[in-house]
């Protein structure tokens, strides 16, 4: 019998699939799953950041025989390659005696034993020893190059972009017959993803194959490092994703490392063994967003219009090359502001330093550079005695209008909305001055900004991803009820996919949300969809999904059409006999379709950067006090251009935890590295906010649809990380009267800036 | 030590160390892996339990301190009836206002949120007042997802639910 329940709709929010698993804790996680028999693995890492490894020696007090241990010949041993496969295969797995180590944490050697206990100890007991060499804890010194890290220079990657103009030149002209000049030098912190489930990962092999579970985002990631370093074939290695709690970005890379070691020892062990990192090891070991250096400089002529604007970015990558070109890449391509402007230039450098690896995080890239540029835009906004937001409206892209790329804007262009959406609410700015429930002097003020997010991978990389997903009829039997299964490598790692995906699913095949599975993703079962990032989950995996339920839906019609028994049947009755009249599976695989008019040039860094882009404003006030220095955020609103709202509440759920971590990365949240170590990697010093710190989020979603989106649906997971960093800056900025170009806005930052004032001007 | 404890109502005996940490009792010898570990140092709240009806995380407590005490973990805030699991109202109102993403940290927040919601806490208070009493009283759990706004509307939707009108006075302790 099936369900009579009707269809969801596009737009209403299907409470999650997953909810009640999660609030009654049913859920499982990797610590969670049984695991009889498994051994714990640990972790022996180096406590020098550059040096060569001499030996490794196992000291006393441990039995030996009760432990696996492994080093990187057991890599080689088998046939595999000592290498974590990303973009360049610059990254070992575990240092081999005799080769470079690049940073304090890295992997050197592996144990596993019965125990956690006895795990701990035995990595306690391996001693590396490395003789040291001289290391590079700044960019200036990579940039220097007296000691070398990659290549000739220290850079992993540079970019360059060019508009409207032929050479240096031109540009420096073109900045010299300004009206004016803002010039500009921005910092913004490393930060920590600090998802609440730490890097966990299990491996065991059976019949020769090995098979992983853990918490991650991106299962062929894994697949492809996991058959380089194993040097085995597809079908040699099954990657699974359990439940994941929270990844933004952070387990998008690094557990392709924590895969190789569990599956390393596991090996070595004849057994399953599991690794669950403590809060200190994943803060220290694993990668946070790319600290970033951006110079500046935005020409406007007499009547206010820009003229020209030049930026120059630097992020520190860490020891390895990662994603670090693929974030710079976002970087840079978002540098220029949401901004119509005839001549740009944006240069970037990524470089290699002795810092652990710097990665993915939300954002990508983009909220290093949105900070600097609305920063600029507030200064030319002073500068100029103009309304903030006025300005922006004034400047900003719509429609027709061309980016620092050449991307012409064609459709789905929020700005006019989100921009009228924040002066709608806006209301009037909070009274300057007060006095704190303390008795201490407050003053308050308010910032602004608007800025854009590209939606999915950068310039071809949708084409080339070429993401697959597949939709199949499960028959079903007398226990049973038949059902769609829902087939993709996107992993719910609590921003909603499965929840979304049924509904797109159930939506277009117009049958209740209750006939649509979506399983979990494994590699063995599901196709690649690409990796879960990029805010393109809904958006283009969505989008297939959407495609394939249309043609199944069309198939299944059709048959019924020439069935009399079936005709007017609920589409799932159909499907369960068209499976059973069939032989073979019933289903459907769809290829992402890129839209027309996509062209991209890598050589020259012009053309369509993104298939679309997210729009966005935010209007923050912040009360500074003036006896502790802290900054409280009073209010702040976001209206950002989703396209279409697929599942409001996970939308504004989405947005909302992407506002906050641009809140904490504003006003105090940092990583600090000592003697390149993390210094503060506990969550009792590497501090988020909490319920207490934050502020009532208002959100306000604008819809400006995408025609080729699901729905008219865009991305949203990343945008909303941008831009509020500035908006904070900017506000302090107007209630205190002096600048904040630095991230975090801390009370330390907040004492030196008016100190600074106060001896400026006696 | 042998260790006798109620957890959710039901007696549990288990031979273990008297330094054993609660969480690993509860996850690892009772097999009740609801509660989850995230910083192992009291302070992300993601392990927090009710210990004689108040809120403790059990990373920070030992098997000797809970020697015939009474727990109540996430596995026990719903109810059951006529064989059909009667979630909480803070795991219904999570569920409905999206108050749970990723989930890791949701076991702690549901247990928080039942105590506050339970002793009568909003009752009574407008509901700017009942929001920003619900982000003090849940302080001590750390939520990475939503930036914390579903919750507060959650908890103080299941406030309405439990307590629709006046303040009850607080009921001391003791799950329930």
């Amino acid at each position: 019998m099936a369900d009579p329940s009707p269809a969801p709709r596009i737009g209403a929010s299907l409470p999650r699939v997953d909810g009640v698993a999660k609030v009654t804790g049913r859920a499982r996680y990797l610590d969670d799953l049984p695991a009889p028999g498994a051994w714990y693995g640990a972790t022996v890492r180096s406590t020098v950041a550059h040096g060569v490894l001499e030996a490794i020696e196992l000291g006393d007090g441990v039995d030996w025989t009760q432990v696996a241990v492994v080093t990187a010949e057991d890599i080689a041993a088998h046939g595999g390659h000592n290498l974590i496969h990303l973009i360049e295969d610059d990254q070992p797995a575990l240092v081999a005696i005799g080769a470079t180590v690049r940073h304090v944490d890295e992997a050197i050697a592996l144990v596993a034993a019965p125990t956690r206990e006895l795990a701990l100890a035995a990595a306690r007991a391996v001693r590396p020893r490395i003789r040291p060499l001289p290391p590079v804890f700044t960019v200036e010194d990579a940039l220097a190059a007296e000691v070398r890290l990659h290549g000739e220079d220290n850079v992993f990657k540079a970019f360059l972009i060019r508009k409207g103009h032929a050479d240096d030149a031109a540009l420096e002209a073109a900045l010299a017959s300004a009206h004016q000049v803002i010039e500009g030098r921005y910092y913004t912190s490393p930060q920590e993803q600090m998802y609440i489930e730490p890097q966990a990962m299990m491996a065991s092999w059976q019949d020769g194959r090995c098979h992983v579970v853990g918490s991650m985002q991106c299962p062929y990631y894994v697949h492809k490092a996991m058959k380089a370093l194993l040097g085995c074939a597809d079908d040699g290695v099954v990657i699974t994703q359990s439940v994941t709690g929270g990844g933004f970005g952070g387990k998008e890379e690094y557990p392709s490392m924590l895969a190789a070691h569990v599956a390393l020892l596991a090996r070595k062990a004849g057994r399953a063994v599991k690794i669950v990192y403590d809060r200190e090891e994943d803060i220290a070991a694993t990668t946070k967003r790319h600290p970033a250096w951006i110079h500046h400089r935005l020409g406007v002529d007499a009547d206010g219009e820009l003229v020209a604007i030049d930026v120059d970015v630097i992020m520190d990558g860490g020891a390895y090359l990662t994603l670090s070109p693929v974030v710079l890449s976002r970087g840079v391509l978002h540098a220029a502001g949401p901004y119509r402007c005839p001549v740009v230039r944006i240069r970037g450098r990524v470089v290699a330093t002795n810092h652990p690896p710097h990665g993915a995080f939300r954002g990508f890239g983009a909220p290093q550079t949105t900070f600097a540029y609305e920063r600029q835009l507030q200064k030319l906004a002073l500068a100029r005695g103009e309304d903030p937001l006025a300005l922006r409206k004034r400047l900003a892209l719509r429609s027709g209008d061309t980016t620092a790329t050449g991307q012409e804007l064609t459709f789905s262009v929020g700005t006019d909305e989100v921009l009228a959406a924040i002066e709608r609410v806006a209301g009037p700015s909070p009274e300057p001055r007060g006095t704190s429930p303390h008795g201490a002097p407050l003053r308050r003020g308010r910032g602004v900004c608007f800025y854009f997010h590209g939606a999915g991978f950068t310039g071809s990389g949708e084409q080339r991803l070429a993401g697959r997903a597949q939709v199949a009829v499960i028959a079903g039997d007398d226990a049973h009820p038949a059902r769609f299964e829902v087939r993709s490598s996107s992993t719910d790692i609590g921003q909603g996919a499965i929840t979304m995906f049924t509904q797109i699913a159930a939506a277009s095949l117009e049958v209740p949300a209750s006939a649509v599975q979506v399983i979990e993703p494994t590699t063995s079962a599901v196709p690649d969809s690409g990796p879960t990032v990029a805010s393109r989950t809904c958006m283009v995996v969505g989008g297939v999904v959407e495609r394939a339920c249309r043609a199944l839906r069309a198939r299944l019609l059709a048959w019924a059409e020439a069935q009399p028994a079936w005709k007017g049947q609920p589409l799932v009755e159909i499907a369960a006999a068209m499976a059973r009249a069939e032989r073979g599976e019933l289903a459907e695989t769809v290829q992402y379709d890129p839209p027309p008019g996509i062209r991209w040039d890598d050589a020259t860094y012009t053309g369509s950067a993104y298939p679309v882009f997210g729009w966005a404003a935010c209007l923050v006030d912040v009360a500074v006090d003036l006896d502790s220095y802290e900054v409280t955020v009073l209010r702040c609103v976001q209206a950002i251009d989703v396209g279409k709202a697929i599942n409001p509440v996970i939308v504004r759920g989405q947005i909302e935890g992407g506002t906050l971590q641009a809140l904490g990365w504003a006003l105090l949240e940092n990583v600090l590295y000592k003697d390149g170590k993390v210094a503060n990697a506990t969550m009792t010093n590497c501090i988020v906010p909490t319920f207490a710190d934050a502020p009532e989020l208002e959100t306000i979603l604008v819809e400006v649809p995408y025609p080729y989106g699901p729905s008219g649906a865009k991305g949203v997971g990343e945008i909303p990380m941008d831009g509020p960093a500035a908006a904070v800056a900017n506000a302090v900025e107007d209630a205190l009267g002096c600048s904040f170009d630095a991230l975090p806005i801390s009370p330390e930052a907040v004492a030196g800036a008016l100190g600074e004032r106060t001896r400026s001007q006696p | 030590m042998k260790l006798e404890l109620s957890v959710n109502g039901r007696v549990h005996h288990a031979e273990v160390s008297p330094w054993r940490r609660l969480l690993d009792v509860l996850r690892e010898d009772l097999a009740l892996t609801g509660t989850k570990e995230g910083c192992g140092e009291g302070e992300c709240g993601a392990c927090t339990v009710l210990l004689d009806g108040e809120p403790v995380n059990s990373c920070l407590v030992t098997a000797s301190q809970c020697q015939g005490r009474e727990l109540l973990t996430v596995e026990g805030l719903a109810a059951e009836r006529d064989g059909q699991e009667l979630l909480h109202a803070v795991q219904r109102q999570l569920v409905a206002c999206g108050g749970a993403q990723c989930g890791i940290c949701t076991p702690g927040i549901a247990v928080c949120a039942k105590y506050v919601v339970d002793r009568g806490a909003l009752a009574g208070v407008s509901d700017d007042a009942a929001r920003a009493q619900v982000r003090e009283l849940l302080a001590g759990n750390i939520c990475r997802c939503t930036g914390y706004q579903l919750i507060v509307e959650a908890v103080v939707a299941a406030a309405r639910e439990v307590a629709p009108d006046a303040p009850t006075a607080p009921t001391g302790g003791g799950p329930r």
